[in-house]
């Protein structure tokens, strides 16, 4: 239940503002891929242009191809809400829907799309994606009372929870802890390395600790300066990032001597 | 330790040159007494002594302080007296019109029958009869309550559905193009038009459309949209900007196509706003009488069909009850009827106040553990 993703010679554009410039990489199923960089150096931009959530801003657009394994996203006829169906996304701020309850919100994906489902198939789905999600025991007694009451913690959990119930292929993470305290954010990440045995795994990180401790590649994205484009400098396992970067903008950021 | 260092003081030194705490009472006193001194001279009425007595408290309690606390203190205390001036002042006509409106309206709402029957059969005779023998006062509201009802109902019927549409193209589809911001124009000089002219305009469509002469409660329903439709646009539209981006792209992220995510996440989020929203739009119109005078006309008789013939509503039954006394020797118990008709039109207007808020308390959304 996983697939890879291949970037070729992706341009994102908001409107006539080169974003990021020309990017391919390859995203490897089954494994977590983490995005480090400065901010405002096109990582979440990026991300966003995976699973076409890019194109809801006005004037967005991209140019270039990406292949869900081998499938082009971008491709004509292509609905982008069946490219969301497949790959989920986890957000900066957790963002559970304040007038739904607990079990309602992990419940969206498949209550909103009016698909049918029996009460005895919800509650499994209920609890196999709060267990995935590491949340079970913490609501298993209060699943119909609203989302929003829960910690930030427990409410980014919670959307993780909602982002793999309707079982997708790849998860994108756009910072998801960078909100969260650290104790929330190490049952985050514990979570994270759960998740890779079933699912493919994109997250956008400004931690670099946290890229080092959770992924298993790690690619890094830099600005010239304001106004420039964002480019992919370097990608690789993350032990050789980290460690023994090829390109000395990525050693200089990975050591902490700017950014 | 046998004694203490510090010296037993009446007052801090840091609250030194300060007025009492009971300076403003002793002013206020002072000045309602050297109020009513002044008035016994000029003529004593309680409106003017409550001025002159403000005036005074204002001046001698900033006088005082400025003598004692110093400038800054003494500017602090000018502006408390403006502000909580300028509050009284603007209270003093809702409260002079509660009042009055109590004082005259009770009696009408009293009577018996007054809230069931209607004007049919209502003549002159009975009210010269009320006045000079001093039987009960006949006749009541019900045609008119029932009415201004259907009126609005079948107003709000029409404006809800355009406003709401129009208000999620503008947030949801607009994309602030060339159309949305010509929409957003026009709804703002809808906003400012004069209620007469919508009446004018329903009367005149539908003359050309159906008939000359029509006049009807559905005639007046189209006058009424017509100014409620600018309002339930504008007030839903800020209800639906108001939902965070971040819930309509959880929605997207989800696989969910864009209207379900507007019906499902974004509507219900906002529905509070938007239904306390159209309550006080409703608000707004139900008082509405030049546009039901030119479009539905008036009528004494019962008419529970919106589609066809004349019909009575409070405001206008209140403006021909005042204008066209029943009895033109004896308006009494016509009077009595019109403020009768205001009272309840107020009530109406507080309960659609009081439902908004109710509304917008039971479809927030919930929080807690």
């Amino acid at each position: 239940m996983s697939k890879r993703i291949d970037v070729k010679d992706l341009n994102v554009y908001y409107g006539d503002f080169l974003a990021v410039e020309d990017v391919t990489i390859n995203i490897e199923a089954k494994s977590v891929t983490a995005f480090i960089g400065p901010s405002g150096c096109g990582k979440s931009t990026f991300l966003r242009t995976l699973n076409r959530m890019h194109e809801v801003l006005p004037g967005a657009r991209v140019e270039g191809e990406v292949l869900l394994d081998g499938d082009n996203l971008y491709g004509t006829g292509v609905d982008p809400v069946t490219v969301r169906s497949q790959i989920g996304m986890v957000f900066q701020r957790p963002n559970p829907f304040p007038t739904m309850s607990i079990r309602d919100n992990v419940l969206a994906g498949v209550k909103l799309n009016n698909k049918k489902i029996s009460k005895g198939e919800a509650d499994v789905l209920v609890e196999r994606s709060l267990k995935g999600a590491n949340l079970w025991n913490e609501v298993k007694d209060r699943l119909d009372k609203p989302g929003s009451g829960l910690s930030g913690g427990q409410q980014q959990r919670l959307c993780i929870a909602r982002a793999i119930a309707v079982e997708p292929q790849v998860i994108l993470m756009d910072e998801p802890c960078s909100a969260l305290d650290p104790i929330s954010t190490l049952a985050i990440e514990d979570l994270i390395n759960e998740l890779k045995d079933q699912y493919t795994v994109v997250i956008v990180t400004h931690n670099m600790q946290q890229a080092a401790r959770v992924s298993d590649r790690t690619a890094f994205f830099n600005i010239a300066g304001t106004g420039k484009p964002g480019k992919l400098i370097e990608v690789g396992d993350t032990h050789t990032i980290f460690s023994n970067p090829t390109q000395k903008a990525t050693e200089d950021y990975v050591s902490g001597r700017f950014g | 330790m046998t004694s203490t260092l510090t010296p037993v003081r009446k007052r801090s030194a840091l609250t030194k040159g300060q007025l009492p705490k009971y300076a403003p009472y002793v002013v206020l006193a002072l000045a309602l007494i050297v109020g009513a001194a002044i008035l016994a001279l000029v003529g004593f009425n309680a409106f003017g002594w409550g001025i002159v007595s403000a005036i005074l408290f204002a001046i001698g309690l900033v006088s005082w302080s400025a003598a004692v606390e110093g400038s800054r203190r003494a500017k602090d205390k000018l502006a408390t007296c403006l502000v909580v001036g300028s509050f009284l002042v603007a209270l003093l006509p809702l409260f002079s019109v509660i009042w009055t409106v109590l004082v005259n309206g009770v009696p009408g709402l009293l009577t018996p029958g007054f809230l069931t029957n209607s004007m049919n059969g209502v003549t002159g005779v009975f009210d010269t009869r009320a006045v000079e023998q001093g039987t009960p006062v006949l006749g009541g509201i019900y045609h008119a309550l029932l009415g201004t009802v259907q009126i609005t109902l079948l107003a709000t019927i029409i404006s809800v559905p355009v406003g709401l549409l129009t208000a999620i193209y503008l947030v949801e589809y607009g994309d602030d193009g060339r159309l949305a911001r010509a929409i957003t124009f026009f709804v703002d000089v809808m906003t400012g038009i004069p209620s007469i002219v919508a009446g004018l305009f329903a009367a005149a469509f539908f003359f050309a459309v159906v008939g000359p002469g029509t006049k009807t409660g559905a005639v007046a329903a189209v006058a009424l949209s017509v100014l409620m439709i600018p309002v339930v646009v504008r007030s839903s539209e800020e209800m639906l900007k108001i939902v965070p981006n971040e819930l309509r792209e959880a929605a997207y992220a989800l696989g969910v196509r864009k209207w379900r995510t507007i019906v499902k996440v974004v509507i219900p989020t906002a529905i509070s706003g938007i239904a306390s929203g159209v309550t006080l739009a409703i608000a707004r119109v139900i008082g509405e009488t030049a546009p039901i005078l030119v479009t539905a006309g008036f009528a004494t008789s019962i008419n529970s069909n919106v589609f066809s013939g004349w019909m009575a509503s409070l405001p206008t039954f209140i403006y021909t009850q005042i204008l066209n006394p029943t009895s033109p020797a004896n308006p009494d118990p016509s009077s009595q009827r019109a403020w009768g008709a205001a009272l309840v039109l107020i009530i109406l207007v507080m309960i659609l106040n009081l439902g908004a808020r109710l509304i917008a308390r039971v479809f927030a959304p919930k929080t807690g553990r």
